[in-house]
């Protein structure tokens, strides 16, 4: 488990506002190894993490996109029944909130992205209950 | 029917010497006991005396809104507030609103300039007419009110907010009559096709239609949606409220109640007075008003004069529709806008751009207002639930400071056109012509 930068980008439900983002980070050589979108009837924000925050912040400020980075958690673990199921117990029984989160996985490994509303709290917690 | 035949139809000759007369006294007046226009007299050199005819009326200052937002909130009032019975305001640019005030004189022309109105819609004792303007500090309401039942009608005090309940007011009571803004008329249009009571049930004949200008094209559509007769209402609460002005059976012009206050349509640019017939601005001078006299106030609508007799009899003179503002005021679902007050609200916002456009459409006949703005960098967030609640901060904020309820839409940065001198602040999709 490790505290990593996300980044997310303020975008209006328009037809090629993502389109727009992911070609700006193709013109810079960044990869995005995992996403989601939260979305509202007129807006969404996107959720991204990247090989290079920086430059990736730099070049959508640049075109004008809203852009935060925040910290949050990426739990690595085995891609196997009920390791999931374990890591939210952990948080859920020291009332860790989780704002919201997402998931990818490729063979033996499954990598979880965490935002829980207090990041450094969950982090100890997981860090010292080890639940995968 | 006219309800004040001698004043109503008046000879020129006569309704001039008597406007003459009341501009005279009037003056002497407000020179007397307010200070804003002795001030002003005594700095363009002009004193009561000079004031002989109707004429001479050129010679006196102007009044604008800003005047009246510079003595909030009594000290244009030209008698004790021990002889004010009523106060009425509307809203304000910068959150301060101008206040009106009535002496009981006052409100008995407001009912029968009212009445004249009703009158002339073909309106008497024996109809029933549905108050659906908003009552409270706005004039609608409680004008419409007072000259209904000074006319001798029945009047349903029904307000507007409850489409549903206003239908079956109708039905129920048997209303003849309707006052409301046209463009809720139209909204009352679709509502009562699809409320499931047949037309039959229903009593209405007149509507009388105002506080928002509108079109002949919404004039047919309303009539043939509703099957009554239209009529245009005019008034703003600087000058009294509604019944300013008003149509008759011709539909030819709204005959202005000049025996009270006295039109002129001066150029927007120089001041100058145009010729009758000329497009320009429209100009108020209260000749009888005892609470809040004005002199000259400058409305910022932009109409024309006629003075050619009507067919009805009526020999008061005619303004026609509302052609538009001298200024950037907007009128959404029949309450007062001026981007200005959007500015302040946003200005006042930190996680706010001061950058903003207003788009104002009519949807299903009714008015719509979307507020776009940028979020300032720093403040944008990953959680979904802080942006939604900054929204909802927004919009309460400005409704609160607006009294209008509006859609608001973050956009991404730089959307919104900057440019320096004016830029375009408001884009306005409703089609009045
Ligand atoms: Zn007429």
């Amino acid at each position: 488990m490790k505290t990593i930068k996300q980044l997310s980008v303020f975008i209006e439900n328009r037809t090629g506002r993502i389109n727009e983002v992911t070609r700006i980070l193709e013109v810079g050589g960044i990869n995005m190894s995992a996403f989601s979108l939260a979305e509202t009837p007129d807006f969404g924000i996107l959720r991204m993490i990247v090989s290079d925050v920086e430059a990736a912040h730099r070049a959508l400020k640049e075109a004008h996109f809203g852009v935060n980075v925040t910290d949050v958690l990426l739990v690595t673990c085995a891609n196997e029944p009920g390791t999931m199921h374990r890591i939210l117990e952990v948080l859920a029984r020291e009332q860790v909130f989780i704002e919201y989160m997402y998931a990818f996985s490729e063979g033996e490994v499954a990598n979880v992205i965490i935002r829980p509303t207090d990041v450094a709290r969950a982090a100890e917690i997981l860090q010292s209950h080890q639940p995968c | 029917m006219i309800w004040n035949q001698p004043k109503e139809c008046m000879s020129s000759a006569d309704k001039r010497r008597m406007q003459g007369e009341r501009l005279r006294k009037l003056v002497e007046r407000v020179y007397h006991s307010v200070p804003f226009y002795r001030n002003k007299m005594q700095q363009m050199d002009v004193a009561p005396r000079d004031i002989r005819s109707i004429d001479d009326i050129t010679r006196l200052p102007f009044t604008t809104k800003q005047d009246l937002r510079d003595n909030y909130p009594y000290d244009l009032f030209a008698v004790p507030m021990s002889e004010i019975v009523r106060l009425h305001a509307s809203s304000g640019t910068t959150g301060k609103p101008t206040v009106v005030g009535y002496t009981r004189g006052d409100l008995a022309v407001w009912s029968e300039m009212t009445a004249r109105a009703l009158t002339a819609f073909g309106a008497d004792r024996n109809d029933i007419v549905s108050v659906g303007y908003g009552y409270g500090l706005f004039t609608g309401g409680l004008g419409l009110h007072y000259g209904v039942e000074h006319m001798g009608g029945t009047v349903i005090p029904t307000s507007s907010g409850n489409t549903a309940k206003h239908i079956s007011l109708m039905h129920d009571f048997g209303a003849t009559a309707l006052a409301c803004t046209p463009s809720y008329a139209l909204y009352l249009a679709d509502a009562l096709r699809d409320c499931g009571m047949p037309r039959e049930e229903f009593a209405l004949r007149i509507g009388i239609f105002g506080a928002e200008p509108w079109t002949e094209n919404m004039r047919r559509e309303i009539e043939s949606k509703l099957g009554i007769d239209a009529y245009n209402i005019y008034g703003l609460s600087e000058i009294m409220g509604p019944g300013v002005s008003y149509e008759c059976g011709f539909k030819n012009g709204s005959h202005i109640g000049d025996d009270h206050f006295f039109p002129e349509i001066v150029s927007p640019d120089t001041l100058e007075p145009l010729p009758v017939g000329e497009q320009g601005e429209l100009v108020f001078t209260t000749l009888t008003k005892e609470g809040i006299p004005l002199l000259r106030y400058r409305t910022k609508d932009l109409c024309s004069l006629d003075d050619t007799p009507c067919e009805c009899g009526r020999t008061a003179v005619r303004m026609s529709r509302i052609v538009g503002r001298s200024d950037d005021m907007l009128i959404i679902r029949g309450v007062n806008l001026f981007p200005s007050q959007v500015e302040s609200v946003i200005l006042e916002i930190e996680e706010l751009e001061p950058h903003y456009l207003l788009v104002v459409d009519r949807v299903n006949n009714l008015d719509t207002l979307q507020i776009q703005v940028e979020v300032r960098d720093g403040f944008y967030s990953d959680e979904i639930n802080r942006m939604v609640e900054l929204k909802r901060k927004i919009a309460a904020r400005l409704q609160s400071v607006l009294g209008l309820a509006a859609d608001i839409r973050l956009v991404e940065p730089g959307t919104i056109a900057r440019s320096e001198g004016k830029a375009k602040r408001v884009i306005d999709n409703r089609k009045l012509v």
